[in-house]
C-alpha cells in the first residue's frame, strides 16, 4: 500500500530534508519525489510505501502534519487508492 | 501519477470543504417487533448496539487512513409506524430507545421515527405521528419523518392537515431552544427508502437487513471549478465542468462507502451525491448560482441556474457509480447555507422563489424560519403546495419549515453547528384554511396510470 504526501509553503533551504528525514525516521520507504518552486512556493509530492500496522501510520500522518504546521508548511498525506479513484477511469 | 491531479484534489480537501458528509449505516428494525412494546425496545437496543458498535471508529479509521474527513456517522431505521403498530403503546417509548442506543454506539443523528402515510394511515401511523412533538422534545438526536404524498398514491390531505398541527406543535414545546424540534422533522413527498442524509432517513421495508450508505458533499468544489471555467464559457460548457467535478466527488464516496462496507461486513447500498451546504464559509450552494452569474441567489435565473446545476450533478454521479441513490442533486436548505441566509437577509429571496426552486433540485423548502405566529392550517397548506410539485414532477419533495414561536419578521433564530442561522421569512397572510379542512385525498395524477 503507498500513500502521498504533499508539500506546500514558502520556499527555503530544507524542506525535503525535513520531510525525508521524518519518513527515514520511521522507516518509511520513499518511491518516488516530484517537486517544483513557482513564484517562490515550493511544492512537492512524495510518493512512500505505509507501514503495514495501522497506529504506526496513524502517528506517522498526525505527527508530520503537526510538525509541517509548525513549520509553516502544509502537509498532506493520502492514500494513493483516492487518487486513483478520483482522477481514472 | 499526475501531480497536478494530486495537488487539484489536496485543494479540494484543504480549501474548498470536499468531504464525506455522512456514513449512515441502515437497519432493519422488522425483527424487533414485539406486542410487548418493552420488549421491542429492547430488542432496539440490542440490535442497533450490535450492528453499529464499530461504525464511528470504522469511520474514523477510514478517515485517517486515506486522509478523508468523514464528517458524520449516523443511523437510519425501519419506520417506527410499523412496530407501532404491533406492539401499541406510548411510541415515544421507541423514541427514547433510539437516542440511547444511538447515543451509546456514538453516532450524532438517528433517523426513522417515520410513518408512510400517503394513501392513508393505519391506528400505529396515526399514534406514531401524533406522539412526534413530545418524541422530539425529550430526545436530542432522534430525527422523524413523514411521507404524506406520492406520484403512484396522490396526497392525503388529512395528514397534511395534521402535520401542520404537528410542526407548530413541535416548534412550541421547543421555543425554549430555538424551536429545534421542528429541525429533525421532515414531511416528505415520494420520500426515498435509501436517503443516507438526515432529517429524512429512515430505512426502506424494501432494504437489507442492514446496509452501509455514503453521503459526499461538496458545494465549494463544484463553485471553483465554476469560477475557475471563467465567466465566457457558455452554459452547456459550465454543465460539463460541473459534470466532470460530481464525477470526481462522486469516485471518492463509492471509495470510500465500499470500504466501510466490507470492513464493517455488511453490504454497500448507495452514494448519495448531494450538494449539501453547510455555514461554513466556501460551503453554498448559493454560491454556485451566483458564481454561475447571478448577482443574488432568489434573482430572475436561479430557477434555470439551479435546474442546470442540479442535472449536471447526477449525470456526473450517475458515470461514477453504478450505485447512486438517495436524493443526489442540490440542497437548498436556507439557515444552513451562508449564501442563502445572505439572499434572505437582503430580501431578494422569498418563499414563493424558493418553492419554484424546489421544482427543479432534490428536495424541497428546507430549513426555512417561519414566523411564529403562523396557523397550523397556513403550514399545511404550504406542505400541500410542495407536495403537489413532487407529486405531479415525479420527484421527492419535502418541508422542514420552523415555526419561530414568539419570533417575527425580521428577527433571526440561530440552532448553532451544521443546522446554522436565519431570518424569519415573511409569508402571505391570507387564509387557506377551507381547503385544509376539506381533508380527503388529492388524487394521483394521470401520468401515475403506466401500468
Amino acid at each position: 500500500m503507498r500513500a502521498v504526501i504533499s508539500v506546500v509553503g514558502k520556499d527555503r533551504p530544507g524542506i525535503l530534508a525535513f520531510t525525508a528525514n521524518e519518513c527515514a525516521n520511521r522507516n518509511i520507504n520513499i518511491e518516488d519525489v516530484t517537486q517544483k518552486v513557482l513564484e517562490d512556493i515550493f511544492t512537492m509530492i512524495m510518493i512512500v510505501t505505509i507501514p503495514e500496522d495501522p497506529e504506526e501510520y496513524h502517528s506517522f500522518v498526525t505527527d508530520l502534519e503537526s510538525l509541517g504546521e509548525a513549520q509553516g508548511l502544509k502537509i498532506h498525506v493520502m492514500h494513493e487508492d483516492i487518487f486513483n479513484a478520483m482522477h481514472r477511469i | 501519477m499526475r501531480s497536478d491531479y494530486i495537488l487539484e484534489t489536496v485543494r479540494m480537501i484543504e480549501e474548498e470543504c470536499l468531504d464525506i458528509r455522512t456514513i449512515t449505516m441502515g437497519i432493519s428494525l422488522l425483527d424487533c417487533c414485539d406486542s410487548d412494546i418493552d420488549v421491542a425496545c429492547e430488542k432496539i437496543y440490542r440490535k442497533i448496539t450490535t450492528a453499529a458498535k464499530d461504525l464511528v471508529q470504522t469511520a474514523k479509521d477510514i478517515s485517517m487512513e486515506y486522509g478523508i474527513p468523514i464528517i458524520n456517522e449516523r443511523i437510519s431505521v425501519t419506520p417506527i409506524s410499523l412496530l407501532v403498530s404491533v406492539s401499541g403503546g406510548d411510541p415515544v417509548k421507541y423514541a427514547k430507545t433510539l437516542d440511547k442506543a444511538a447515543k451509546d454506539v456514538g453516532v450524532n443523528f438517528i433517523g426513522g421515527y417515520s410513518a408512510l402515510v400517503q394513501k392513508g394511515m393505519t391506528a400505529g401511523d396515526e399514534a406514531l405521528i401524533r406522539s412526534i412533538p413530545e418524541a422530539l422534545a425529550c430526545t436530542d438526536i432522534v430525527c422523524s419523518s413523514v411521507n404524506v404524498g406520492s406520484t403512484k398514491a396522490g396526497i392525503n390531505m388529512d395528514a397534511v392537515q395534521l402535520m401542520g398541527k404537528v410542526v407548530r406543535e413541535c416548534a412550541e414545546l421547543t421555543k425554549d431552544n430555538n424551536c429545534f424540534g421542528a429541525s429533525k422533522l421532515v414531511v416528505f413527498c415520494n420520500a426515498v427508502e435509501d436517503n443516507p442524509f438526515m432529517a429524512g432517513a429512515f430505512h426502506g421495508i424494501t432494504e437489507p437487513d442492514i446496509v452501509i450508505h455514503v453521503g459526499v458533499s461538496g458545494p465549494g468544489v463544484v463553485r471553483e471549478a465554476v469560477k475557475e471555467a471563467g465567466p465566457d464559457k457558455t452554459m452547456n460548457e459550465i454543465a460539463e465542468v460541473i459534470k466532470k467535478t460530481a464525477f470526481k466527488i462522486t469516485r471518492m464516496g463509492q471509495l470510500v462507502g465500499s470500504i466501510a462496507a466490507e470492513r464493517l461486513g455488511v453490504p454497500f447500498g448507495i452514494v448519495d451525491l448531494s450538494l449539501a451546504p453547510t455555514p461554513a464559509v466556501g460551503d453554498s450552494v448559493a454560491r454556485i448560482l451566483e458564481e454561475i452569474g447571478l448577482e443574488t441567489c432568489g434573482g430572475p435565473g436561479t430557477t434555470a441556474c439551479l435546474a442546470m446545476l442540479n442535472d449536471a450533478v447526477k449525470k456526473g454521479g450517475v458515470m461514477a457509480s453504478s450505485s447512486v441513490g438517495g436524493l443526489s442533486g442540490a440542497f437548498i436548505p436556507v439557515s444552513e447555507d451562508a449564501g442563502m441566509i445572505e439572499a434572505a437577509e437582503k430580501g431578494v429571496l422569498s418563499i414563493e422563489k424558493l418553492e419554484a426552486m424546489t421544482a427543479v433540485c432534490s428536495v424541497g423548502l428546507d430549513m426555512i424560519i417561519i414566523p411564529g405566529d403562523t396557523t397550523a392550517e397556513t403550514i399545511s397548506a404550504l406542505i400541500a403546495d410542495e407536495a403537489a410539485i413532487g407529486m405531479i414532477n415525479n420527484k421527492t419533495t419535502a418541508c422542514r419549515l420552523i415555526p419561530a414561536i414568539g419570533k417575527e419578521e425580521g428577527d433571526t433564530l440561530n440552532f448553532g453547528g451544521l443546522l446554522g442561522y436565519g431570518p424569519v421569512m415573511p409569508l402571505r397572510s391570507v387564509s387557506p384554511d377551507v381547503m385544509v379542512k376539506r381533508g380527503g385525498r388529492i388524487p394521483s395524477p394521470i401520468h401515475s396510470l403506466k401500468n
